[in-house]
């Protein structure tokens, strides 16, 4: 550490820096050496294919035929907008990304508080609450289907030894939907809870102290202390979660394959199978920038909320 | 109301009641909230010790109606599976092991060096519309996979990119870059700039001051930002299943969900797989649990 600082001087001292060069503008070269790497990758692998993407969406290009495609115009977003299959799948994301949003945010919060509140162990406990959000999503999609399964699977035969019904969670519609809801839940909520944990830790103890002086009731100090301070941070989670599970694939891919029938198939899913499997690349690709919009939308806000939230 | 009335008469008696009747309330709430804790964290690792229990169990236990909790056989032959071929030699999910670990190390080392040097340059310098483009950066972070991979897919099949690692690692290297500057930029704001203008004022460029005061003090910042990434590649799914094909070239999550496809399943192999892909991320995860709160927000939220 000594020579490192001493030799500079003694350079300084033999090699003063050259006069009449602006270090302001040496600054912007360097600046832009080092940005411009990184943005062109990100301009060549994000934003080319999204452009590229653009421009399929107004043609009847097939990725399997050799032809170019013709141009269609609006044609497709037409078709995707007005079709009742693309609303059926909005519904189904919707009751997928709020039913699995609320469970995490209610039951990480939860966890959260519940653990903020003991005095020993609250490292260990956190790291054990998240372990399930570090596996892979198809790790864990794999392992609840073997887990859900009508027959052999683990769940119903807890059901059964405590007395209750078997129950087909991943064969029919109406409870495949919920199961995948379940699952999500089980990876996600540590993702909030995590975040929260970190809100409640944050909140200054002398804040509880003047409430304890004052007597406040218990549900006095969480609805005004605690609640307004971890409030922030935790909208912050929930929408970052909102994004997520909007275009999450890998579980319903690997969970449900979109069955029984299309019950579970999100926007995501039948995105992939327009474009996959039925090969209307022009279509899929419509179908992909309108997604690509609503993300941009909630994306913004996201960004929005926490730039606010980093100045305020 | 009625127990400050109590605590302001000063009364041995009544006091002494207050206290052992708060303490009573107080033990039985947190007995309550331990046993919540517990109920939580069973069904939480349910699922993962069932895994575990899955992946030595022999084939008969496995599908045992009712299900057996205990009292199976111990066996390790799916983990050998995992690694040994049927016939001797290498086995498929190996060799796919094998590609996670160069496509997922070589997309990290990437990332890192495009990322870092960019972090610093938004840290440090003032830039034009610098807001703007750090959120555009994030912004692209947040894309439904499965609709940028048709585009990926076509630019791929032109390029001559489908089914190989190089094009694997290039697209994971553009997901990771995004969260790589924007963590990276939390690392290097904490380090103050003072450092970098006081070598300057001995005489060091910009550039060697950034190397020699700037980048050792980044070192830990640097490895917990590589693990999360690493992490990140490791256990990416939806671009490896639609970019590769070959056994050759394709990763370990693709290979995995894989095993399920035939008629039969052998979920003790699906079991044993799963825990030897999830161990690495857990120890890894394990040692930047610190910075996980940053890590799992992309850089975002920082405490």
């Amino acid at each position: 550490m000594t020579t490192s600082i001493d030799a500079p001087v003694e350079e300084a001292a033999a090699l003063p820096p050259p006069p009449g060069r602006t270090p302001r503008l040496r600054d912007r070269g360097l600046a832009v050496a080092f940005i411009s790497p990184a943005m062109l990758l990100l301009l060549g692998m994000s934003v080319f294919p999204l452009l590229w993407a653009l421009y399929l969406s107004f043609t009847d290009y097939s990725a399997t035929s050799s032809g170019p495609g013709s141009f269609v115009g609006f044609e497709n977003y037409a078709d995707v907008l007005t079709s009742s299959e693309v609303h059926t799948r909005a519904l189904t994301t919707a009751l997928f990304v709020a039913g699995a949003v609320a469970l995490q945010t209610v039951l990480g919060f939860s966890i959260a508080y519940l653990i903020s509140r003991r005095t020993r162990g609250r490292g260990l406990l956190t790291t054990l609450f998240l372990v399930p959000m570090m596996l892979s999503p198809v790790v864990v999609g794999l392992f609840w289907r073997f887990m859900l399964d009508a027959q052999f699977g683990v769940v119903n035969s807890l059901l059964v030894s405590l007395g209750l019904e078997p129950v087909e969670w991943l064969t029919q519609q109406r409870t495949a939907l919920f199961s995948l809801i379940l699952v999500d839940t089980w990876q996600w909520t540590p993702f909030i809870m995590l975040i929260a944990l970190a809100g409640l830790t944050a909140v200054p103890k002398y804040l509880y102290e003047a409430a304890s002086i004052d007597r406040a009731s218990e549900w006095f100090r969480f609805r005004n202390i605690t609640l307004p301070m971890v409030w922030p941070l935790l909208l912050i989670a929930v929408m970052f979660r909102a994004i997520e599970a909007f275009r999450q694939f890998d579980l319903v891919y690997v969970l449900t394959n979109g069955g029984p029938g299309v019950s579970t198939e999100t926007l995501s899913f039948h995105v992939y199978k327009v474009a996959f499997l039925g090969f209307r690349t022009g279509a899929a690709s419509a179908y992909g920038i309108l997604m690509v919009l609503v993300v941009i939308v909630l994306a913004q806000l996201y960004l929005r909320y926490l730039n606010k939230l980093k100045e305020g | 109301m009625a127990i400050s009335v109590d605590d302001a008469v000063p009364g041995p008696v009544s006091r002494g009641s207050t206290r052992a009747r708060r303490g009573n309330v107080g033990r039985a709430r947190s007995a309550i909230e331990i046993a919540l804790l517990a109920v939580l964290l069973g069904s939480s690792l349910f699922a993962v010790l069932w895994m575990l229990q899955t992946s030595v169990k022999t084939g008969q236990d496995i599908y045992a109606v009712p299900a057996k909790f205990l009292g199976f056989d111990v066996t390790l032959q799916h983990y050998k599976d995992v690694f040994v071929a049927p016939g001797g030699g290498r086995s498929d999910l190996s060799q796919s092991f094998l590609n996670s670990v160069v496509v997922a190390g070589s997309s990290t080392l990437l990332a890192t060096l495009l990322g870092v040097p960019a972090a610093w340059a938004y840290s440090r310098f003032t830039l034009k519309a610098k807001k703007d483009q750090l959120f555009f950066i994030l912004s692209t972070r947040f894309m439904p996979p499965v609709v940028v991979v048709i585009p990926v897919f076509l630019m791929y099949r032109e390029l001559g990119l489908i089914d190989t690692r190089l094009g694997l690692v290039l697209i994971y290297t553009a997901f990771n870059l995004p969260f790589t500057i924007w963590m990276m930029k939390g690392f290097v704001d904490e380090v103050p700039s003072e450092y970098e203008d006081a070598a300057m004022l001995d005489g060091y460029t910009r550039l060697q001051a950034f190397r020699k005061f700037t980048l050792p003090l980044l070192v830990p910042g640097i490895a917990a930002t590589a693990v999360f990434a690493l992490i990140f590649s490791w256990n990416e799914f939806v671009y490896a299943i639609f970019l590769t094909s070959s056994q050759g070239v394709r990763t370990a999550p693709p290979a995995i969900a894989g095993l399920i496809g035939g008629t039969t399943v052998n979920w003790g192999l699906v079991a044993a797989s799963a825990v030897v892909f999830a161990l690495p991320v857990l120890v890894f995860a394990y040692l930047v649990r610190k910075h996980l709160v940053a890590g799992v927000t992309l850089g975002a939220v920082r405490r």
